[in-house]
Parts: structure tokens; C-alpha cells; sequence
């Protein structure tokens, strides 16, 4: 089996990398020691988790009307942080398994870090369903587990529920693919570990892995069966979570379009994260050889892929809001009543940030420069919440019934556990960065010879750097060449 | 170079023929007036069953289909017609009034268009799949471009092939709108029916008339034209510019604007492809509407068309003709095969299970209509369309066995067939479908018409995309756990 590959293609290894080097690169974060800015920025987290906390502690404890949310809108911040710290996490999944199957060599120097991100990213998620309850230590309520009162159980039938089986099983998975991806990585720390703590830590993370052909063979058809299930795990999770609003009956909710354009948006707005993530790591842990220029733009092609799908649903809402002749249609979701109506700055942030700032990617210099991708990817962040804001605000201030039309302002309590959870996602973002290897060592490695710079460089001049390709009679079919 | 055989020709012109012979008849035999479908409707009775009046009785009371419904979808009618009048008499005593006068001039005239209707309908229905499923052909084609994927560009030819039949589908459609719109004389669209704007007319609709910015037949027509020009002005391009890029050798620069015009043509398919269905499809039923309709059509499209290739490249293979593919192209066909029969089942769900969630009643009886109606070819269709494939093509070792794939590409090809069959009958010609001569002979007709266009296309180009960066790649390309079973032992030379 041969490893040609096109000359064409852009190197994913810069500079002139050998095996060793990869594992010091990646290595090095881990095995020093953190600077000021690291301690920075993890105070600042820390403080903001604290703070978040706080006002978590004070909902509970003195009830869910501290938040600024009415008998109408009985749905805010809450959910729309739910949905938005989702959707940021479906692009971990999207990049390591989607991609996965799509055989997208540059995954690899960027799935660890977004697998990372869909974790935490969930965590933050999954605070929002439990303090969001009025009664949140009945929360095992919602679980089918036999009880005293003559087995009791839950109703089948609520999306809510779904959420529940489809948040957990999607942590779960998450979990166990990002894990095992990890086991030769936490393997190699360990063999280089000099202080008999560290060496203790990574021996028990690494689960005794020792790399012998049967355990990577393994380890190989894992990788694809669970990047099989992650797939539709990771398409089904957010149709559920769109299910919370697509199975009512409000106008502007109820939408056949919602399960794919969900998914699509959840793709879009991870991406976004990423970016912004990566654009910083690359930075200050020195992997810039690595998260090069090519990653960054593939990862904004695919930004303005998932935003045209979602430019086209917006566009479709539209049309069929006003098509289906429903008087009720026109001032809710997308249409001329959240244009207009008090809502209007949060609808025109979601056009301008999601629909009209992506579009600057169709330049290539703004598509491969950092600082425009960087930009670009905080709009999109910002726009994606407004889009969810705006589905679940808009549509509940104005029901059917005029009498019911209310509006929301959020309390600083609201305000406060949202900030939580970003420095809460911070808080572990920055101790993963620390202690876990940031890039899939033993995946890049895989690649270095067919995708090296200076691989591809000698291989073009016509230098072997391997067992040569026997191109002779290549008109005929490959396989009798590639038999070796 | 591919030799496009006398057999082969022979054939297509024979299905083509046979098809318009079929076609011709089922046309010549529908009736020509009001007094023939009542004519047709007494003979109905005596012995079709109660076929025809039970249809009436369906639109006046959804409870009377159930009583019905169940016993037509079994195709039990003509043995117990008789029951089911009694039963249904029994039961509704409104529909009992109407099946006393359901030979009045009203049900007839009713019966009338449905009945003319159904060569329409059935001519309808594989111009659309076929059409669809070169377009799909087309949008997969632009996506490898731009992808720059490597395995499939030893099967561009293929693709490209096949495309060549949108040109005598989209020539069709374009016939068929201009007689819908400009001629009138068909009635699938009943917003096109006289009078439906006209608030003195007793046949006016408020409801159409409130869309009549989007539901007009200028509007309409345009916008049809517009679809098949750029779809075809895409193919026209490409397939010149993909056979100039063999003999380019200009610094990729060819390929490069190739790979541009690609691009474009996905951001106005996007759009084009979401409007066209609402124009085609969702118009025959002009009061119901969904969001993710464009994209439910998309995908059931998508999955038939990635068929489509698979056969025309197992078949050219087996043919010699294709030396660079080997078991992992096929083995990368199924997969997608694989992946977007799953796909279309997740839309179809999503659709359906909203709706029927929320029950909105303008919404719902759309599906009510098709399940009573439509039973067996409704639940058939979920069996074949997922079921099915899910259960043949997981394992990795069938993805590349040329007769697996073709067993279960049939049945996916007939599931998505009978796809479109349920968009689209239930609109023109309600309970009165049926698959016999007019359907098979348009069928066999499309069916023609794809085999002459795409072998005598895949004929005239060197079968290998030489020009094209990635070709080594693709000729090496060998997914790892896929044993090349068979290669080279008269497979090819």
C-alpha cells in the first residue's frame, strides 16, 4: 500500500520535524512550568467560576424568580446558554469523527484540543437543565429508576427527557473516544516523566498502554466504529435539543427545519470556538508548525459552509412563515416582527454577526490571516447566541394570545451565572492546556512522512525518503503495484 | 476508450419506444370528458370495487378512510367491495349521503381530473426522479471537485456521463411546465386552475390567492427556466472544461477555474435546489408547506444518485472500461450509500415525527392523506429506504461486493422511486393511483433515454481524467481493511 499524495496538497507539518521533535513539542507545555499569563488568565477564570457559582448557589437557594424571567418567558438565558454551550461543542465531535470518516488528514493536529472543548463545553451545558428547575434536588426525577412511589416513572414522551438520555450519552461518548485517542499520548509522557509523581499520574492515565501492533490494530478499528456512532450520536443530539422547540405548537418554534438546522448551526458556532481557541494555543504553546495557516483556513471553509446552510434555513423561515398564510408567523422568529418589534437589535445582531461577517471569508487573504479569522470568530460566537436568544425570547414574547405579550430583562443573576460558565469553561480549558497533550502526537506522527514539509519537499525533488512507489506501468490498475 | 455497444444501444431505443408506446396508450386512454369518467366510474363499481367511490367519501370524512383505507392499501377491494360499503354506511352516516348521490356531476367532474391526471402524474414522477437524480449526480461531482477529494476522481467520467442525462430530462420538464403554465392542459397544480385568484369565481381559494406573489404562472415559469439553465449551464461547462483539463497542461489553471465554477454552482444549488422543490413538489399540494421539505428532497435525491453511480461504475468496470477503479472506490460508493440512506431517514423522521408531534391540523393532513391512502407503499418505502440498507451494507466486507451492492441499490432505488411516487400522486390523483402501464412505461421510457444519453457520453471522453492533480492518488487509493477480492482475474485487463 502506498502513502503517494499529491503534490498539491499543502504540507500539515511545518519546518523540518522528525519524530523526536514532534514528541518535544508537544511535550514541552506539559513538563515546564506555567508563565504569568498562563496564572492570569486562570485567575480571571477562576474568579468569574467563583462569581458564576455564587449566583448558582443563590438561585437555589432562594428560587428561580432572582432570574428575569416571567410567567410568559418561562425560558431565557437558561436555555439559550444550554443550546449555545451545546452547539460550541459539537464541533469536538464534528472534527474528530466526522472528519474521521471523511479521512481529513488535518484533523489531526486539532481534534485533541476540540475533543477538549466539546467536554467542557458540555459540562457547562449540562449546569443548565438542573439549576433551571424549580425543585433541582428532584432532579433524579427525571431518571426511569424504580421506586417507592409503586415505580413511578417518567413520561417517554417530553423532548426534555430525550435531553436528558442524549446530553448524557453524548458526554459519555465524548468521554470514552476522547480517552482513548489520549491513551498513547498519556504513554508517552509517562516514559519521559522524570519526577516519580508525574510518572505515578501518567501511568494511571495511560491504562498501561505499551504500543505492540495487535493493541494499535485495535485501537484503529475502535477509533472508526466509535467515530461510526459519534456521527449520528452527534447529529441526533442537537435534533434533540431543536426538539425542545420544534415539537411545540408556538409559531416561529414549531419548524420541520429546525433538526438539521440546528446541527448545522451547532457546527458553525464550534467551529467559531475552535478557532478562537486555537488561534491563541497555537500562540502561546509554540505549535504553530503544527495549527498552521492551511488548518485555520479549512476551518473557516467549513465556517462558511455551515453558515450558507444556515443562511439558507434562515432564508427558508422566512419564505414558509410568510407562505404558510398564518397571520400568527409574522411577528415571531424571522420575520418582519422580529425585525422590527423591541426585539429588533438582537435580530439585526444575529444578521450582521451570522450571516453578514462569515461572508468576508470568501477573501482568501481574510480566510487565512489570523487576525481577521479571529475577529470573525468572536462575531460568529456572538451571533450564534443572539440565534438562539433570539428563537426562544422572540417567539415567547409574543404567544398568540395579545394578552400574554411580555418582555424579558435579564437579572444580573442571569448575567452572573452565564459569566460562570465561560470562566468555569476557561478554568478547565487552561489546566487541560497544562497537563494533557494539546495535539494527538501519535496521529501526527502517522502523517509526518506523507504530509511533512520537508517529506513532501524531498519527495518532489525525487529524493526517497521511503521505500519507493513503483510507478512503472501505473496506467494499468493499482492494486498489483501497491501489493507489497 | 469506451465502445458504446450495438446491444446496448439497441436496448435503450427499445425501452424508449416500448415506454412511448405505454405512455401514448395510457393518454389515448384516459378520459376525454366528464361523461367518460362517469362511464369509467360505473364500470369501476361493477368491478374495481368501490375504488373510485370511496375516494369521495375520504375527502368528506377522514373517519371513513380509516374504516376504508386499511382495505384499499391491501388491495383486497375487489373481494370485499361490498363490505366496505356496507361497513362505511354503517358507520359515517355523512359519507352514507354521499354514497347515495356520489354519481353526481360534482364527484365526477372530481374524478374527472384525477383521472386525467394520472398519465400526467406517472410522467411526472420519473421525469422527476430521473431528472433529480442527474442533478444530484451534478451537485455530487461539484463537491468532489471542491473537496478535492482524491478517491473519486478516477469515477469523474462516470459522473460526468451520467449528467449528459439532464439534458433530455430538463428538456421534458421544460416541456411539461410550458404545458402546465402556458398551455393548461394539465391539472396537476391546482393553484393553475381557472379561477382560484378570481374572488367572484366559485373556485376561488383565499388561501392560494394570499400567496399569489410566489404561486403565479409567469413567476413560476421563470423561475423554472432559471433552475434548469444554470444546472445545465454548470454541466455544459464542466464537461467541456474536465475534458480540456486533460490536455490542458497549463499550470493547473484549467483545473483551478474548473474548481471555482464548482464552487458557485454549490452556493446556486443550495438555493436553486430548495426553490425548485417547493415550486415542483410542494405547489402539487398548495395549502400545506414545511420547512425542511427542500432538503428532505435533497436527500432521498442525493442517496439515489450516489446509486446511480455505483451501477454505472460497477457495470463499466465489469465492462473493462475503467481501469483505475478498483474494490475501494466501490467500497467508498457504498459507504456513502450507506451513510446517506441514514441520512434521508433521519429527515424523514424529523419531519414527519414534528408533525405528528404537534398535530396542527393545516399540516397533518398531509400525512393522514398519505397514510390512508398510501399505506403499504408509505410504510414499504421506511423498510426499503432504511431498513434495508442499514442491515446489508454495515458490514465492511459487503461494501465491495458488486452484487451486494447492486441487490441492495435496487431496493433503495425502488424505495426512493416510490418516494417521490407519495409526494407527488397524492396531489393529482389522490386515491385513484395505481402502478401499472402508465407508470411502468414511463419508467421504462426514462429508463431508455438514461442509457442511451449516459453511455453514449461516457463513449466520447478518454475514460481517465488525466489532467487532474489528484488522479495518482485516486489510482492508488486502497481503503486499509478492504481486500481486493476478484481484481484482475477478467474483472479488468
Amino acid at each position: 500500500m502506498s502513502h503517494y499524495e499529491a503534490p498539491i496538497r499543502e504540507p500539515l507539518v511545518l519546518g523540518d520535524k522528525s519524530y523526536h521533535d514532534i514528541t518535544e513539542d508537544i511535550a514541552k507545555p506539559i513538563e515546564g512550568a506555567a508563565n504569568k499569563n498562563w496564572y492570569i488568565a486562570f485567575y480571571i477564570s477562576l474568579v468569574a467560576m467563583l462569581w458564576g457559582f455564587g449566583c448558582i448557589f443563590y438561585t437555589v437557594g432562594t428560587g428561580i424568580g432572582v432570574w428575569g424571567l416571567n410567567k410568559n418567558i418561562g425560558w431565557a438565558w437558561d436555555i439559550t446558554n444550554f443550546v449555545w454551550w451545546v452547539g460550541i461543542g459539537h464541533a469536538g465531535t464534528l472534527i474528530s469523527a466526522v472528519l474521521l470518516l471523511f479521512r481529513q488528514k488535518w484533523r489531526m493536529a486539532i481534534n485533541r484540543s476540540a475533543e477538549a472543548m466539546t467536554i467542557f463545553a458540555v459540562f457547562q451545558a449540562g449546569l443548565f437543565p438542573i439549576i433551571h428547575m424549580g425543585r433541582p434536588w428532584n432532579a433524579y426525577w427525571v431518571l426511569p429508576i424504580p421506586n417507592q412511589f409503586g415505580s413511578l416513572w417518567v413520561n417517554f414522551n417530553s423532548p426534555l427527557l430525550w435531553d436528558v438520555f442524549a446530553i448524557s450519552t453524548y458526554l459519555s461518548v465524548s468521554l470514552v473516544f476522547w480517552w482513548t485517542g489520549l491513551l498513547p499520548d498519556f504513554a508517552m509522557i509517562r516514559d519521559r516523566a522524570v519526577k516519580p509523581f508525574q510518572k505515578k499520574i501518567y501511568s494511571l492515565l495511560s491504562f498501561g498502554w505499551s504500543g505492540r501492533a495487535k493493541d494499535w490494530q485495535r485501537f484503529e478499528e475502535v477509533s472508526l466504529v466509535l467515530a461510526g456512532l459519534a456521527t449520528p450520536l452527534v447529529l441526533s443530539v442537537h435534533t434533540i435539543v431543536s426538539m425542545d422547540f420544534a415539537t411545540s405548537i408556538n409559531p416561529g418554534w414549531h419548524s420541520t427545519i429546525f433538526p438539521p438546522y440546528f446541527v448545522a448551526g451547532a457546527i458553525f458556532s464550534g467551529f467559531a470556538m475552535v478557532q478562537t481557541l486555537l488561534g491563541i494555543m497555537r500562540k502561546v504553546t509554540n505549535l504553530e508548525d503544527y495549527i498552521t495557516r492551511m488548518h485555520i483556513e479549512y476551518m473557516n471553509i467549513v465556517i462558511i459552509l455551515t453558515g450558507g446552510i444556515v443562511a439558507v434555513a434562515y432564508a427558508t423561515e422566512f419564505f414558509i412563515a410568510w407562505y404558510t398564510g398564518s397571520p400568527y408567523e409574522n411577528y415571531t422568529y424571522l420575520s418582519v416582527g422580529a425585525a422590527t418589534g423591541p426585539y429588533a437589535w438582537a435580530f439585526w445582531s444575529l444578521i450582521t454577526f451570522n450571516i453578514i461577517t462569515p461572508q468576508l471569508l470568501w477573501f482568501k487573504k481574510i480566510r487565512r490571516s489570523f487576525i481577521w479569522t479571529f475577529i470573525i470568530s468572536i462575531a460568529i460566537n456572538i451571533g450564534m447566541w443572539f440565534e438562539r436568544f433570539d428563537i426562544i425570547a422572540i417567539v415567547l414574547s409574543k404567544g398568540h394570545l395579545p394578552s400574554t405579550w411580555w418582555r424579558f430583562e435579564p437579572t444580573f443573576v442571569d448575567v452572573g451565572i452565564f459569566i460562570g460558565t465561560i470562566g468555569f469553561f476557561f478554568v478547565l480549558f487552561l489546566l487541560y492546556a497544562r497537563t494533557f497533550p494539546v495535539i494527538a502526537q501519535a496521529e501526527v506522527k502517522t502523517i509526518l512522512k506523507s504530509s511533512g514539509e520537508f517529506y513532501k519537499k524531498r519527495s518532489e525533488q525525487g529524493i526517497p525518503t521511503k521505500p519507493a512507489i513503483n510507478l512503472a506501468g501505473s496506467e494499468g490498475t493499482s492494486d498489483k503495484n501497491n501489493k507489497e | 476508450m469506451y465502445q458504446f455497444s450495438g446491444k446496448l444501444k439497441t436496448f435503450s431505443i427499445a425501452l424508449i419506444l416500448l415506454g412511448a408506446l405505454g405512455i401514448a396508450f395510457s393518454f389515448y386512454t384516459a378520459p376525454k370528458s366528464i361523461e367518460d369518467a362517469k362511464e369509467i366510474m360505473a364500470s369501476q363499481t361493477s368491478h374495481d370495487g368501490g375504488h373510485a367511490i370511496s375516494n369521495e367519501e375520504v375527502k368528506k370524512d377522514i373517519h371513513t378512510t380509516e374504516v376504508k383505507g386499511d382495505s384499499i392499501s391491501h388491495g383486497e377491494m375487489e373481494n370485499h367491495a361490498e363490505e366496505v360499503h356496507q361497513e362505511a354506511t354503517k358507520e359515517v352516516h355523512a359519507a352514507a349521503d354521499v354514497h347515495g348521490e356520489n354519481h353526481d356531476d360534482e364527484h365526477a367532474e372530481h374524478l374527472y381530473h384525477q383521472l386525467k391526471n394520472k398519465p400526467w402524474s406517472a410522467l411526472y414522477v420519473s421525469l422527476f426522479f430521473f431528472l433529480g437524480i442527474s442533478l444530484l449526480v451534478l451537485a455530487f461531482y461539484a463537491s468532489q471537485r471542491v473537496a478535492q477529494s482524491a478517491w473519486s476522481v478516477v469515477l469523474f467520467r462516470v459522473m460526468e456521463a451520467i449528467t449528459a442525462n439532464l439534458v433530455p430530462t430538463s428538456i421534458i420538464m421544460l416541456l411539461v411546465i410550458l404545458s402546465a403554465s402556458v398551455l393548461h392542459i394539465n391539472h396537476m397544480f391546482p393553484w393553475m386552475a381557472d379561477g382560484v385568484f378570481d374572488p367572484s369565481s366559485p373556485n376561488y381559494d383565499p388561501i392560494i390567492d394570499g400567496k399569489s406573489w410566489w404561486m403565479n404562472t409567469p413567476g413560476w415559469t421563470i423561475r423554472s427556466i432559471v433552475y434548469l439553465a444554470i444546472w445545465n449551464g454548470y454541466r455544459w461547462f464542466i464537461r467541456r472544461n474536465s475534458i480540456k483539463e486533460d490536455t490542458a497542461n497549463d499550470g493547473l489553471k484549467t483545473y483551478k477555474l474548473n474548481y471555482n465554477v464548482s464552487v458557485g454552482f454549490i452556493f446556486l444549488f443550495m438555493i436553486t435546489e430548495s426553490m425548485m422543490s417547493w415550486d415542483w413538489i410542494m405547489g402539487l399540494d398548495p395549502h400545506w408547506f414545511s420547512t425542511l421539505f427542500g432538503w428532505y428532497v435533497l436527500s432521498g435525491l442525493l442517496v439515489s444518485a450516489i446509486t446511480v453511480i455505483a451501477f454505472v461504475t460497477i457495470y463499466l468496470r465489469s465492462k473493462g472500461a475503467l481501469p483505475g477503479v478498483n474494490d475501494s472506490h466501490i467500497h467508498d460508493l457504498a459507504k456513502f450509500m450507506f451513510g446517506f440512506s441514514i441520512f434521508w431517514t433521519y429527515l424523514w423522521f424529523s419531519q414527519f415525527m414534528l408533525i405528528w408531534y404537534a398535530d396542527i391540523p393545516e399540516e397533518t393532513t398531509y400525512f393522514v392523506m398519505r397514510f390512508n391512502e398510501y399505506k403499504l407503499p408509505f410504510l414499504a418505502m421506511v423498510v426499503m429506504n432504511f431498513a434495508f440498507p442499514i442491515l446489508l451494507l454495515l458490514n465492511s466486507d459487503y461494501k465491495s461486493i458488486p452484487w451486494f451492492i447492486v441487490i441492495g441499490g435496487v431496493v433503495i432505488l425502488g424505495g426512493h422511486y416510490i418516494d417521490v411516487f407519495i409526494m407527488v400522486m397524492p396531489a393529482t390523483v389522490g386515491s385513484q393511483w395505481f402502478f401499472g402501464i402508465a407508470e411502468i412505461s414511463a419508467l421504462l421510457f426514462f429508463l431508455g433515454i438514461f442509457i442511451y444519453t449516459v453511455f453514449s457520453a461516457f463513449a466520447k471522453a478518454n475514460p481517465i481524467p488525466k489532467g487532474n492533480p489528484f488522479l495518482k492518488e485516486s489510482e492508488y487509493f486502497h481503503y486499509y481493511n478492504i481486500e481486493h477480492r476478484g481484481e484482475g482475474s477478467g474483472d479488468h485487463h
